[in-house]
């Protein structure tokens, strides 16, 4: 062999090779990159596509309809269950259109006797009322294993022992799927199962007080299931079990008779809650070994809708596939001029749904979320605080446009105000601020505290500050959108503005502190102690986060002398004290059910309160001519009288003020130009059908927005090659210096 | 050896207890059963009936650590503190309270946790030792200063400051990477770059100064002198000699952290949308639920007694004078 090369020449021969194999591997690396845009996070194929792209930030809990009750689970359940009836997508105020029924229900009274009585009979005479649907024949299920069958006729996948579960941990791993056709047998099934206590549906109590027969039927299942359990069966069949209210008249139509008259009830039928159910899926999920393989009806919704969840994986993401065995339902014709020249009645009549796949990505965080909007990632997008002034420029007159940026992008923004209600409550129970109980005295001057402290709370300018202008300072407790709403002048509430140029103008801070001085806090001294007078804010609201917004609170109230200390607490014990009732003032929020001023009305019917019957009236608050109101209400037809009984009602408490009132809050939202249809329903979610998506415009505008850009590595890559430079010499100096 | 790790792992069972009762007493001073059902079930529409039927399903409605009904052992064995726990030691993480099967979970949510978790140990690794290196060989020099200048600098730096900047600057500006999101398969490798190179970048500056230190210690002792007057050249002397003798301590950092490595990293997982590992036990405290807060902390704890296990052992492997005995 030769000489030993030096130590310097090794390294450097060992480099070279070093050098090509990278080269190689950079090689490959592009290749691997393909065309751009190289940070195109979904599959090549699937952007030009009918694919609609979003995203979703909380992980959805339960998908099963009869326990599903947020809105997080619904974007996605509502896509697969079909309830007996639907809301109209384009139709303002919100109107119910039959989905799988083939008309809307029939609703016939009968009276105490039994016997039938005329559509408007007095509801004091009505002793129960029969909702009858029938549903259109010919819909059927999308391709499920609890259908399949086996050559000898019997279910493939039932019965199925813990060994024939081996390896199976996913619903895709039972390949044979099938089909059968909906009966009204399975929304009575459906019915029977939120009676059932282990399904813990939400609105088992609710349904116990009106679907009759609903509360036996609990107790029945109840010991039906502990047999079964103590024989081994880990389902129990509810078809053989009878529920007196509610009964399958013929293979399509079905009937739920409830107690008196419930004119809301409708709309319960328009909810995941009413969807059918086929036994066989229940049955399905009920094998041992199954829920051990997360593989239950919370996981694997099974329905008739336009979608079914073909991936469920709630930690990265959900996709949602046409159904091959959709019925078939066409795009809604009738819509207003306004909604034709926004090109909302574009697809009038076309065949739905108009694509073919939504890909739900879980993004935790707003920035990504907003970044990939941007880039075009995502179709739709809200507008975090953070990215609001990216987003939205504000006029003079307070309107609400899309920046520069974004409409040269093509982005499209559209608003709406929530029908839901965002409100500061007293407890009607402490006597400071809801005054003791039976001394009408006493009850005034807390009144007079609660509308002093009204006014002095300016919700306009926490709207502006908190939550960048989107919302909308609340006059009373209804919503616009729901019946009741007054707009304009005939909306305004005296006790907190007055009507001046056109417009509400929140009362002066001098009539605060007039009605402040009439309930005995002159300037906002407690003559008990002789010192301000301190009230009690009790929030789950805590960290670094909220010291500003409770801040603000004290503010207000130092504006009329009054000292508020804010009790922080965490989410748990604020539940306790609001149900033992020791809070004195709070925050708290309600999303309507329906667009019925029942659904927002009954926040403040007495015998639903909180503390003593634990109901949704948070504050307490009982007042008798109000709940009358509210009995009679309830159960009236949307017409003049019932709006006259609903002013009364609103205009009682105004007066009294058990609420400040708050705002109700603007939904913003932006999408891009390749997205149609995105008409804001603030009811419906099953709106996935209606969106279409131009695959050809977004891969097109994907490719222009994404080019990679690959300067800045030279540059880099310059710099460190620069830095190497004298190292290497100053290496190769040492290894030839001599030793000191 | 056997004899060791053998008293070893029995040492672990008295800890392991500790540790399970330690999780369980902060977590019922915070929540109290009735607190979780109302989590579980919803805010809205909840009644007592629900919240009662719910605790009943799940064990919670027992006494927590002492049941005064019971009789003899039943005191102590009929609670939820027993019933929940005992199990935990033969690794049956039964099913979390809202029902899913916490093995099964985790079994499929480590592997995208490791996915990130071992490119970024061992790319980090690599890179901090090698820089390292160069800044104890450049000693002195103007190369040394910067590179400490630099390290120092990067040490400052916040984590979540490294993961949005490099996000924008990677992901947005020069559109190089998706921003965030995940994948199996052939296309996994594009997801992984960004939260790798963050991962490692963001880690430079501590880990080089930690390893700079140690190599320093080491390139003054008498075997080095030794090494350099045999006239090996200084390239031999770090990477071999000097390296080797630093083995135990970086052994102590690296091997320790090895059987913890699947649980992941919140942050990163969390703004990549990785379904990792990091963000469960996270989502558990959120949701309260128990029955997996309990398996987590539970495993997390196994797994550093199994890292300072074998981080001992590792010791007899890159240092024949030690035994463990």
């Amino acid at each position: 062999m030769g000489d030993k090369l030096p130590e310097s020449r090794i390294l450097f021969k060992t480099y070279r090779p070093n050098i090509r194999w990278w080269i190689c591997c950079l090689a490959l690396l592009a290749s691997g990159c393909g065309a751009p845009p190289w940070n195109n996070p979904y599959p090549r194929d699937e952007v030009s596509r009918a694919v609609f792209f979003s995203s979703f930030s909380e992980r959805p809990k339960f998908l099963d309809p009869a326990r599903s009750y947020s809105s997080n689970e619904w974007a996605f359940i509502s896509q697969v269950y079909e309830p007996p009836l639907q809301y109209h997508f384009l139709k303002r105020p919100y109107q119910l259109v039959p989905l799988t029924a083939a008309a809307m229900p029939e609703v016939i009274h009968y009276d105490a006797a039994g016997r039938r009585l005329p559509a408007d009979a007095d509801p004091a005479r009505v002793a129960s009322s029969e909702y009858r649907i029938r549903i259109r024949p010919g819909i059927r299920y999308q391709p499920h294993p609890a259908f399949a069958r086996a050559p000898d006729g019997g279910y493939r996948y039932w019965p199925l022992s813990e060994g024939d579960l081996a390896g199976r941990y996913t619903l895709d791993d039972f390949p044979e799927r099938d089909s059968r056709e909906l009966s009204a047998a399975d929304y009575v099934y459906q019915i029977k199962r939120l009676a059932v206590p282990a399904n813990h549906s939400p609105i088992a109590g609710l349904m116990s007080e009106h679907i009759e027969g609903f509360a036996e039927f609990a107790k029945l299942v109840q010991a039906r299931q502990k047999q079964d359990r103590a024989a081994g069966r880990l389902w129990t069949d509810l078809r053989p079990l009878r529920m007196r209210g509610v009964k399958t008249l013929d293979r399509y139509t079905y009937s739920i008779r409830i107690r008196g008259v419930y004119p809301q009830f409708i709309y319960w039928l328009a909810m995941n809650f009413f969807a059918p159910m086929p036994w066989e899926a229940e049955r399905f999920y009920a094998q041992p070994g199954m829920a051990e393989r997360n593989i239950t009806l919370n996981w694997y919704p099974v329905g008739t809708g336009p979608f079914m969840l073909t991936e469920n994986n709630p930690n990265l993401r959900m996709v949602l596939s046409r159904n091959p065995n959709f019925h078939g339902e066409a795009y809604p014709s009738e819509g207003t001029e306004a909604q034709r020249r926004a090109g909302l009645l574009d697809d009038a009549g076309r065949p739905m749904p108009f694509i073919d796949k939504a890909v739900y990505s879980l993004e935790k965080e707003a920035i990504p979320r907003w970044n990939k909007f941007l880039q075009g990632y995502y179709d739709s997008s809200g507008i975090a605080s953070d990215s609001f002034d990216q987003a939205i420029q504000i006029g003079a007159n307070g309107e609400a446009s899309l920046t520069p940026e974004m409409r040269e992008k093509g982005i499209l923004l559209d608003t709406a105000v929530e029908t839901s209600v965002f409100y500061l409550g007293f407890n009607m129970r402490d006597p400071v601020v809801g005054g003791r109980p039976g001394d009408p005295q006493d009850q005034a001057r807390a009144r007079k505290l609660r509308q002093a402290i009204s006014i002095a709370v300016d919700w306009e300018e926490f709207i502006s500050i908190f939550n960048n202008g989107r919302g909308q300072a609340a006059q009373g407790p209804l919503p616009p959108g729901i019946f009741g709403y007054r707009a304009g002048r005939q909306g305004l509430n005296p006790v907190v503005y007055r009507w001046r140029d056109g417009r509400p103008e929140r009362r002066t801070l001098a009539e605060a502190k007039r009605l402040l001085a009439e309930a005995g806090y002159p300037d906002g001294i407690d003559p008990a102690t002789g010192n301000a007078l301190i009230l009690y804010y009790d929030t789950a609201q805590s960290g670094p986060g909220s010291k500003s917004l409770l801040q603000w609170y004290v503010n207000q109230f130092k504006k009329l002398g009054i000292q508020l200390v804010v009790r922080t607490t965490d989410y748990n014990r604020f539940q306790e004290k609001m149900l033992k009732g020791t809070e004195q003032i709070f925050s708290w929020g309600w999303n309507a059910d329906y667009p019925d001023p029942e659904n927002f009305l009954f926040l403040l019917y007495g015998p639903n309160g909180k503390v003593e019957h634990h109901g949704e009236n948070a504050a307490n608050y009982h007042n008798a001519e109000f709940d009358a109101l509210f009995d009679r209400m309830k159960n009236m037809p949307n017409g003049p009288r019932r709006q006259a009984v609903i002013d009364r009602m609103v205009d009682i408490v105004r007066r009294d003020a058990p609420w400040l009132f708050g705002y109700f809050p603007k939904g913003f939202s932006l999408h891009h130009a390749w997205y149609h249809n995105a008409l804001p329903h603030l009811m419906a979610n099953n709106t996935l059908k209606y969106k279409r998506i131009d695959g050809r415009l977004r891969a097109q505008k994907q490719k222009e927005w994404n080019q990679p850009v690959l300067w800045p590595a030279w540059v880099l890559l310059a710099l460190l090659v620069l830095t190497a430079v004298p190292a290497v010499r100053d290496y190769r100096a040492r290894e030839r210096s001599r030793a000191r | 050896m056997m004899a060791y790790i053998v008293r070893r792992l029995l040492y672990a069972i008295p800890i392991l207890i500790g540790v399970n009762l330690l999780t369980f007493v902060l977590f019922f001073v915070v929540n109290s059963p009735d607190d979780m059902a109302r989590m579980h079930l919803g805010v809205k529409r909840v009644t007592d009936a629900a919240i009662q039927q719910w605790k009943h399903e799940r064990g919670y409605d027992k006494p927590l650590v002492w049941n005064e009904q019971a009789e003899g052992a039943g005191h102590l064995t009929d609670t939820i503190f027993f019933d929940k726990s005992l199990r935990l030691f033969a690794f049956d993480f039964g099913q979390s309270d809202s029902g899913r099967n916490i093995g099964h979970d985790i079994s499929q949510r480590m592997w995208p946790s490791l996915a990130i978790a071992v490119p970024v140990m061992l790319v980090g690794l690599l890179v901090n030792i090698s820089f390292s290196l160069l800044l104890a060989f450049f000693r002195g020099t103007y190369l040394d200063f910067w590179g400490v200048v630099l390290c120092v600098a990067m040490m400052s730096i916040s984590g979540l400051f490294y993961i949005i900047g490099g996000q924008v600057l990677l992901g947005k500006l020069l559109n190089l990477f998706p921003i965030s999101g995940y994948d199996t398969g052939p296309h996994a490798w594009k997801f992984l770059v960004l939260p790798v190179v963050i991962g490692v970048v963001s880690a430079i500056g501590a880990g080089s100064r930690w390893y700079r230190t140690l190599f320093l210690e080491e390139i003054n002792k008498d075997f080095v002198r030794s090494a350099r007057a045999k006239g090996l050249s200084e390239q031999r002397v770090l990477f071999v000699h000097v390296l080797r003798n630093a083995l135990i301590p970086i052994l102590t950092g690296v091997v320790v952290i090895l059987p913890s490595l699947f649980m992941g990293s919140l942050l990163l997982e969390s703004f990549f949308g990785v379904p990792g590992l990091g963000s469960y036990t996270i989502d558990a405290i959120n949701r309260q639920d128990f029955a997996i807060v309990r398996a987590m902390v539970f495993l997390g704890a196994v797994l550093y007694i199994l890292g300072l296990l074998l981080t001992d052992i590792s010791y007899t492997i890159a240092d024949p004078r030690v035994r463990l005995e």
